[in-house]
């Protein structure tokens, strides 16, 4: 039901939104700040990037870019739980003014859709789960299987890609929510779970036996997760770039939740200096206050911080870095420079 | 006195004080104001869809979808042909009708002369059955895929709404008129169970019900390996229910002729019995030589053509039991839960419609001395109907509007597969309005449908 109102509410949205907003400098800035909190799209409940602890506050990976965006906006954020099917509308309607919601970066996302992506922040590839005792060691053995998977994702289509190359056949059963996909595999509806490599991670971890579930070892696609926001907001688009982009340079330059405060008055490193504000007007480009990113990173740490705390080794989902290191560590994680 | 009125009249024409005249000024300016309305909303749509960047238009039905349905099945592509197929059709109703208009002008009646009856069954059943047989392509079916279009994903959605709500409206009628009379039973318990079920489901909302057969029921069913399994004939697991498959072979066409032939055959019997009756007064056998000609002829037949049905039956291979017809646990639990909770519902309408029908016409039925199944049958039911009808036809709409619930447990109906549709092409705006439309034209259908039912069934008034 709640799908559907949404949708529908999105639906009137589009049509009766006024299309009277000044021609400022952002109107989603404006409004986020008349509004006194940043309206952040998340998932509704997915272990290790956005779910609520017992005492019901947000927390995740997803979660944390939040807090360091609203941080450097300086106002307060409002989490917004969305589904695969409801987020599009939801952020097309201006329901959330970004998506921080795992979501796949792809063309036509980006222009049927209207959405600009302003960058990755997390590396992800679609994967396989199956039973332990099914035997099962690749995906090329799944031909006939019952699998389990999100509407409205990326997956749903890998996925028949995968099967079709591949002159396999599968039976696909749709469900709304990842926890009724895994809850649906967990039951035995399906032999297998298909999600992004961090989501079966995550799933597994929330299962009553995880040990009982293996990964497969192939990953059938490439799946960039990164921040949506609407096109046409091109201000908007780079302060929340430029955000994301802090938390990857403020690892890269060793800054961390700790010594951030300490560093912003002690650096010789000038790129530093731009970033904290103490030198330059980078803050000020991005119609921000000059200690924007000083902010961001007291809030969440730097990005190697808040993947260890929320999905790294020692968590339950135990999620390696891989692709998802800096890039002079072996990873792909490059952000363009302070300048 | 009239003559003044007409001379005020006259000069009031195009007066405020003329009701008239305010009355139609009062509705151009409501029919501007909306007309205004919609063109405001229209223009605002656009012009935001325009501003945010979003492509709108039809043209996203034909893109190739990629995202597998779970349950498909061979959906119609018309070909030319069926244009002469369907206007054999209408010719043939059109003559029947001109025929039936002839004859009672006549003073006669259709059913008085058996040549007429054979020559209206011509016209209406065998003249497009010939034009079907001329024309051998009417159309194609195209079975959904990932390499089909969204347009196809789409109407697999209709069809599977539509699946859902025939067998749901046909199983609630027949829930409901069994719980309706025995609600009315003079056997305590039976009344009581009755009235025991109606009180319990008709007021637990429908998408519990759904939600309590797909996961308190059907998931809890053993998982695949561990089936329930009767001679692998019959298999139950959490993935659904297994049963042979019968698959027509190419003798099936004259059987489905034979069945044709013995069901005109019975019509004839019973016209037989009743002029009999009507005659001698004389009642002869009629329940078992029906049967005996329904059974005997395409029985026959059947055997002649050597059984022209193969079944196939589910084996275990690899993951699953394949073959054989696997109706889905979504599909089961959305069947189960409406036609459960909507035949609650119609029980009370029959209950109802029994009641509204006064003790006078029963004691009178049974001063005539009929037997209580003849005084139900002949004189109750027919008056029940016309009580019955009109709120039956909100609950068959209840059961089509209902299926769009399919979406809470993932069975591929139209919200369902509209909404991934919605999702991977980012056309909010259209998918809504083609669900809608969908909605509105089924619905509609039934509608007429039920009124033309109900008109026919309404007390006559001689």
């Amino acid at each position: 039901m709640k799908i559907r109102i949404c949708i529908i509410a999105a639906v009137f949205a589009l049509v009766a939104v006024g299309s009277g907003q000044a021609l400022a400098a952002s109107p989603t800035l404006d409004s986020i700040k008349s509004r006194g909190a940043l309206k952040c799209g998340i998932t509704t409940a997915l272990a290790g990037f956005a779910f609520a602890d017992k005492r019901g506050v947000w927390r995740g990976f997803d979660v944390d870019f939040c807090r360091a965006l609203a941080a450097a906006l300086g106002v307060k954020v409002k989490f917004i739980p969305t589904n695969a099917k409801e987020r599009f509308p939801a952020l097309q309607s201006g329901e959330v003014d970004v998506l921080f919601r795992n979501t796949t970066w792809t063309l036509s996302r980006d222009t049927r859709l209207g959405f600009d992506f302003a960058g990755v922040n997390y590396y992800d590839g679609q994967g396989f789960m199956v039973r332990k005792d099914s035997g099962i060691k690749s995906a090329k053995d799944l031909d006939g299987a019952t699998v389990c998977v999100n509407a409205g994702t990326t997956t749903e289509l890998n996925l028949g890609d995968y099967f079709r190359s591949n002159g396999m056949k599968y039976k696909a059963v749709v469900y709304e929510t990842g926890t009724e996909v895994r809850q649906a595999y967990e039951a035995g509806r399906c032999d297998v779970h298909t999600t992004d490599a961090s989501g079966l991670a995550a799933q597994r971890s929330a299962m009553k036996v995880p040990g009982d579930h293996i990964i497969l070892p192939e990953i059938i696609s490439k799946e960039p997760l990164g921040p949506a926001v609407r096109h046409g907001d091109n201000e908007w688009g780079d302060i929340v770039r430029w955000v994301l982009n802090a938390i990857i340079i403020a690892e890269e330059k060793g800054l961390t939740q700790g010594n951030v405060s300490r560093m912003a008055i002690s650096t010789k490193d000038p790129e530093v200096q731009r970033l904290l504000g103490k030198t330059g007007s980078v803050g000020d480009d991005l119609g921000l206050d000059p200690d924007w990113a000083l902010k961001a990173i007291r809030k969440i740490g730097n990005y190697g911080e808040v993947f260890e705390r929320n999905i790294g080794k020692k968590t339950p989902l135990a999620l390696a870095r891989g692709l998802n290191q800096l890039w002079s560590k072996g990873g792909i994680l490059y952000a363009p420079p302070v300048r | 006195m009239t003559e003044l009125t007409q001379e005020q009249g006259k000069v009031q024409l195009i007066s405020w004080r003329n009701p008239a005249v305010r009355s139609v000024v009062y509705q151009i300016v409501s029919v501007v104001l909306v007309g205004f309305a919609a063109y405001t909303i229209f223009q605002n749509t656009v012009a935001n869809l325009t501003k945010r960047g979003i492509a709108s238009g039809f043209s996203f039905l034909n893109i190739e979808s990629g995202f597998a349905i779970s349950e498909v099945m061979p959906v119609p592509m018309l070909e030319p042909g069926f244009v002469s197929f369907i206007s054999s059709i209408f010719l043939g109703l059109i003559a029947a009708f001109v025929l039936h208009k002839w004859v009672t002008r006549k003073g006669k009646t259709v059913g008085g002369d058996y040549r007429l009856v054979l020559l209206t069954i011509f016209f209406i059943f065998v003249v497009p059955a010939i034009t079907y047989l001329l024309t051998n392509h009417i159309f194609v079916t195209e079975t959904y895929s990932e390499a089909s279009s969204y347009g196809l994903g789409l109407v697999t959605g209709v069809f599977n709404t539509i699946k859902m709500s025939i067998l749901g409206c046909i199983l609630a009628t027949i829930i409901g008129f069994f719980v309706g009379i025995a609600r009315l039973s003079s056997n305590w318990l039976v009344a009581k169970l009755a009235e025991t079920y109606v009180e319990i489901i008709r007021n637990i909302p429908v998408l519990l019900q759904i939600f309590f057969w797909y996961f308190a029921v059907i998931r809890t069913l053993p998982m695949v390996r561990e089936s329930i399994n009767f001679f692998d004939v019959f298999i139950i697991n959490n993935r659904g229910i297994y049963l042979p498959d019968p698959t027509p072979l190419p003798g099936f066409h004259p059987f489905l002729i034979a069945l044709f032939v013995a069901c005109v055959g019975v019509y004839f019997r019973l016209r037989h019995v009743k002029a009999v009756q009507d005659l001698t007064g004389r009642q002869l056998p009629v329940l078992f030589p029906s049967i005996a000609i329904l059974i005997v002829f395409p029985g026959l037949v059947w055997m002649g053509l050597g059984a022209p049905v193969e079944l196939s039956y589910p084996k275990l291979t690899g993951f699953n039991f394949t073959g054989g017809l696997n109706p889905s646990p979504e599909y089961a639990a959305m069947l189960m839960g409406l036609s459960i909770y909507h035949g609650s519902q119609i029980a009370e309408i029959v209950r109802s419609g029994i009641q509204a029908v006064s003790t006078g016409q029963k004691e009178a039925a049974r001063a005539l001395g009929l037997r209580g199944g003849f005084v139900m049958r002949l004189v109750v039911i027919p008056q029940a109907m016309r009580v019955i009808i009109p709120p039956l036809t909100s609950q068959y709409l209840g059961v089509t509007k209902n299926s769009s619930l399919g979406v809470a447990i993932g069975f591929p109906e139209l919200v369902s597969v509209g909404g991934t549709i919605l999702n991977q092409s980012g056309q909010a705006i259209e998918i809504i309005g083609i669900t809608m439309a969908v909605y509105l034209a089924a619905s509609l259908m039934i509608s007429v449908f039920m009124n033309w039912y109900n008109e026919k069934m309404k007390l006559v008034e001689r």
